[in-house]
C-alpha cells in the first residue's frame, strides 16, 4: 500500500473558474522521495497547499497509508495534519519565538507533550540542521538559510510520517542553498518519506527516487530521475527539460 | 418597556434638520482651511524656523491637542468677556475649531514636508528644473500622497466635532435637532434621524474627497 | 482686570474646591479608562465577528462592519443623546453616569475595532496558514502566534485614542454628568472667574492627557522598527 495516494486530484483558486489541478494522480511509497518539477504556475506547489488542507480540492482522493483523508471534516483534516508536515518556500517561522520556541509551541501547546522531552528532541533537531548555538535567536537575527533549517527543524519535532517541502531553497541567497540540501539529505539519509517541490535540478536527481513533471495542473510525466531527464518520453516534458539543461 | 416608534414626527422636521446640516458642513469647511492656513505656518515654522519659533509652535500645538475643544471654546466664550472680549457663540465656536485644527493640521502638514526627501529635491535640479517645477512635480504630489488620507479623516472628524457648537447654542444639525425635542418628545426618532443624516454627509464628504484624490493628486483613496 | 482674577485666587484655590476639581478630574479618567477598556473587549470581538469565515457567518460579518461604519460616522455627542432618550423612552433606569458610561462603550468599541484590525492587518496570511498546518485552532493561533505581535502595532494608536476619549468625555458634562468640565461650569456659576476656572480646568486636562500622549509617541518609536523579541 503507498504512503500518500493521490487519486484525480482537481483543485481551483476561489473566485477563479480555470483548475490549477487537472486529475493529478500521484502514489509515494514509504521511505520514497518523490520531486515535483515543472514550469512555474503548473501547480506543484498547489498540490501541497491542497493536501495539507489550505486548499479545498474539488474532486479526487488523498489517501495516507489507505486512509481517505476528508477535507471537509475538521477531524479527519486534523489526522491529517498531524501524520503530514510542511515547510514553505518562505519559512513563515513566528516572529515573534526563538528558533526553540518555533520548534516547541506546537508540539507542547498543540500535542500537549511533556516540555522537558519536547525541549530534548528540539535541542536534538536543531543539532541536526546544524543551529546548536542558535535556539535562543529570534527570525529577525537568522539569516535565510537558517530560519529555513529552524522551518525544517519545526517540522520534524511534530513528528510527521511524510515531509513535504514547497520550494525550500528559491528564496535563499545561493551561497545558503547548500546548507538546507545538505539538511534534506541527512533526512533522506533516514529514510523519511518525502515529496519535494524543487527548482535544484542537480540536487532533485541526486537524491529523487522518482522524478513526477507537471505543466499546466497536470502530471505529464513519472519516472526515475535519469529517464525523465535523460529521455523524456512526451514533447512537453522534452521541452522543459532542454529549456532548463540549458540554464 | 413599551415604545412606540412614530418616524413621520421626525421626518416632518428633515428640510428644517438638512439646513442645519449644510451650517454644519461649513463650519467644519472654515474650521478646516482656517486650521489649515494656521497649520501651513506652523508646519513651515517647526520644520524650517529657528529653536525659538520652534518651541513656540510646539507650545501651541501640545497645549491644543491635549485638551478638550469643548472646554477651550468655553474658554473663549466665558472668559474673554473678562477681558471686554465679547464673541458672539458662532465666532467663538469657529475661533475655537480653527485653533483646535490648526495645532493638529501643524502635525500632519510636518509629516507631509518631512517626506520629500532632499536627494529627489537634488535630483530634480539637476534634471534642470525650476523651482517652480520642482515645486509642481515633485513637492506637491508627494506631499499629496502622504498628506491624503491623514487630511480625509481628520476633515471627517471635524464635522464630527461641530455638533459641539450646539452647546453654545449655534443652530447647526444637532443644535436643530436639540430644539425640536425640546417641544416635541419623540426624542429618539428625532435624534437617530440626526445621527442617519451626520451618517450621510460623512459619506458624502468621504467620497467628494476621495474623487478630488483620484482625479487631482492621483492617490488611491478608500471611501470606506 | 488682573487684580480682580488675583485678588480672586486664593479664594478659588480652597481646599473645598480643589478636592471637588480633583474628584471630577478622577471621574474623567475612570470614564476614559473604563471606556477604553471594555471598548477594546468590544473592539476585539467586533473584529473577531468581522474574520469569520464561510457564507453561514455573513450576517454576523455585516452586522459587525456596518456597526463599526455607523458610529464612527455619529458624532460623540449625538450617540450621547441618542443612548439618554433611549434609555428614557423604554423607562430603564439608568444613572446618567451609566448613560454616558454606555454612550462612550458603543463609540469607543467601534473605533477600537478599527484599530485592532489595523493591528490584525499587519500580521500577514502566512502565519495563520503556518499555524492552521500544524493543527493550532484559530484561538490558538491568536493567542500564542498573532496577539505577541499583533500589540506592537496596536498599542501606539491605542495609546492615541485614550488620549482622544480624555478629551471626548468632556461632553458627558452636557447630560450632568460631574466630570472635569461639568466641575468647572458648577465653579463658573457659582462666581469665579471663568479665567480662573476654564483655565485651571484646561490645566487640569492637560496633566491627564500629556503624560499618555508623549507615552504614546515614545512607544510608537520604540515599537515600530523592529519586528520579533
Amino acid at each position: 500500500m503507498p504512503h500518500l495516494a493521490v487519486a484525480d486530484l482537481t483543485a481551483t483558486y476561489p473566485g477563479t473558474d480555470k483548475p490549477v489541478l487537472r486529475d493529478v494522480s500521484l502514489q509515494v511509497e514509504k521511505g520514497e522521495i518523490v520531486s515535483l518539477i515543472g514550469p512555474s504556475g503548473s501547480g506543484k506547489s498547489t498540490l501541497l497547499r491542497v493536501l495539507v488542507g489550505l486548499l479545498p480540492p474539488n474532486s479526487g482522493s488523498v489517501r495516507i497509508d489507505g486512509e481517505a483523508v476528508d477535507y471537509t471534516s475538521r477531524r479527519s483534516l486534523k489526522n491529517a495534519r498531524d501524520r503530514l508536515a510542511i515547510v514553505f518556500q518562505q519559512y513563515n517561522l513566528f516572529q515573534n519565538m526563538t528558533a526553540m520556541g518555533n520548534v516547541t509551541i506546537a508540539p507542547i501547546r498543540i500535542k500537549g507533550w511533556r516540555r522537558p522531552e519536547v525541549e530534548a528532541d528540539a535541542a536534538r533537531l536543531l543539532a541536526k540542521v546544524g543551529l546548536a548555538d542558535k535556539h535562543a535567536s529570534y527570525p529577525d537575527q537568522l539569516s535565510g538559510g537558517q530560519q529555513q533549517r529552524v522551518a525544517i527543524a519545526r517540522a520534524l519535532a511534530l513528528k510527521p510520517e511524510i515531509l513535504l517541502l514547497d520550494e525550500v531553497t528559491s528564496a535563499l541567497d545561493p551561497e545558503l542553498v547548500g546548507e538546507v540540501l545538505d539538511t534534506i539529505r541527512v533526512l533522506a539519509a533516514d529514510g523519511m518519506t518525502m515529496l519535494i517541490v524543487s527548482h535544484e535540478m542537480g540536487f532533485v536527481r541526486e537524491v529523487s527516487s522518482r522524478v513526477v513533471m507537471m505543466d499546466q495542473g497536470s502530471i505529464v510525466e513519472t519516472g526515475p530521475p535519469a529517464q525523465v531527464f535523460d529521455a523524456p518520453e512526451t514533447l512537453r516534458a522534452r521541452e522543459f527539460v532542454s529549456r532548463i539543461l540549458r540554464h | 418597556m413599551t415604545y412606540t416608534f412614530q418616524w413621520g414626527e421626525a421626518l416632518k422636521h428633515l428640510p428644517y434638520l438638512l439646513e442645519g446640516a449644510w451650517l454644519s458642513l461649513i463650519l467644519a469647511f472654515l474650521g478646516f482651511w482656517g486650521g489649515a492656513l494656521i497649520g501651513l505656518f506652523g508646519a513651515v515654522g517647526k520644520v524650517y524656523g529657528g529653536r525659538l519659533i520652534y518651541r513656540i509652535v510646539d507650545l501651541y500645538v501640545v497645549f491644543f491637542t491635549n485638551t478638550p475643544a469643548l472646554v477651550q471654546i468655553f474658554f473663549l466664550f466665558y472668559a474673554l468677556p473678562e477681558v471686554g472680549i465679547l464673541l458672539p457663540p458662532f465666532t467663538a465656536v469657529l475661533i475655537g475649531l480653527i485653533l483646535n485644527s490648526g495645532a493638529y493640521l501643524t502635525e500632519i502638514q510636518r509629516a507631509g514636508f518631512i517626506s520629500v526627501r532632499q536627494t529627489e529635491i537634488e535630483a530634480a535640479e539637476v534634471l534642470g528644473m525650476s523651482l517652480a517645477q520642482i515645486v509642481r512635480y515633485v513637492i506637491v504630489p508627494h506631499i499629496a500622497k502622504t498628506l491624503f488620507a491623514p487630511l480625509s479623516s481628520f476633515y471627517i472628524w471635524l464635522v464630527l466635532g461641530t455638533s459641539m457648537a450646539s452647546i453654545f447654542g449655534v443652530e447647526e444639525l444637532t443644535g436643530r435637532a436639540i430644539n425640536i425635542s425640546t417641544t416635541n418628545f419623540r426624542t429618539i426618532e428625532i435624534f437617530s434621524v440626526t445621527a442617519l443624516i451626520y451618517i450621510a454627509i460623512t459619506i458624502l464628504a468621504s467620497a467628494v474627497l476621495a474623487l478630488i484624490g483620484r482625479y487631482a493628486f492621483r492617490v488611491r483613496a478608500k471611501i470606506f | 482686570m488682573l487684580d480682580r482674577i488675583i485678588s480672586e485666587v486664593p479664594r478659588f484655590f480652597t481646599y473645598y474646591n480643589m478636592v471637588f476639581l480633583l474628584e471630577a478630574m478622577g471621574r474623567t479618567l475612570l470614564m476614559t479608562l473604563v471606556g477604553v477598556s471594555l471598548g477594546f473587549a468590544l473592539g476585539f470581538l467586533l473584529d473577531f465577528a468581522r474574520r469569520t469565515p464561510g457564507r453561514a457567518w455573513l450576517p454576523l460579518r455585516l452586522a459587525a462592519t456596518l456597526y463599526v461604519e455607523t458610529f464612527r460616522r455619529i458624532p460623540f455627542l449625538v450617540i450621547l443623546f441618542i443612548v439618554l432618550f433611549a434609555i428614557q423612552g423604554f423607562r430603564f433606569s439608568v444613572s446618567l453616569f451609566g448613560v454616558a458610561m454606555i454612550g462612550i462603550c458603543v463609540i469607543s468599541s467601534a473605533f477600537c475595532a478599527e484599530i485592532i484590525r489595523a493591528g490584525f492587518d499587519s500580521i500577514h496570511q502566512t502565519q495563520w496558514d503556518t499555524a492552521a498546518v500544524m493543527n493550532f485552532g484559530r484561538l490558538q493561533t491568536l493567542r500564542h502566534v498573532v496577539l505577541p505581535q499583533a500589540w506592537r502595532v496596536i498599542l501606539p494608536p491605542a495609546f492615541a485614542f485614550m488620549v482622544m476619549f480624555i478629551k471626548d468625555t468632556a461632553l458627558a458634562s452636557q447630560l450632568g454628568v460631574v466630570e472635569l468640565t461639568f466641575a468647572g461650569k458648577v465653579l463658573s456659576t457659582r462666581g469665579f472667574s471663568a479665567i480662573l476656572v476654564f483655565g485651571t480646568v484646561l490645566v487640569l486636562y492637560f496633566v491627564l492627557s500629556y503624560p499618555l500622549s508623549r507615552l504614546g509617541a515614545w512607544l510608537e518609536r520604540r515599537l515600530a522598527p523592529s519586528r520579533g523579541r
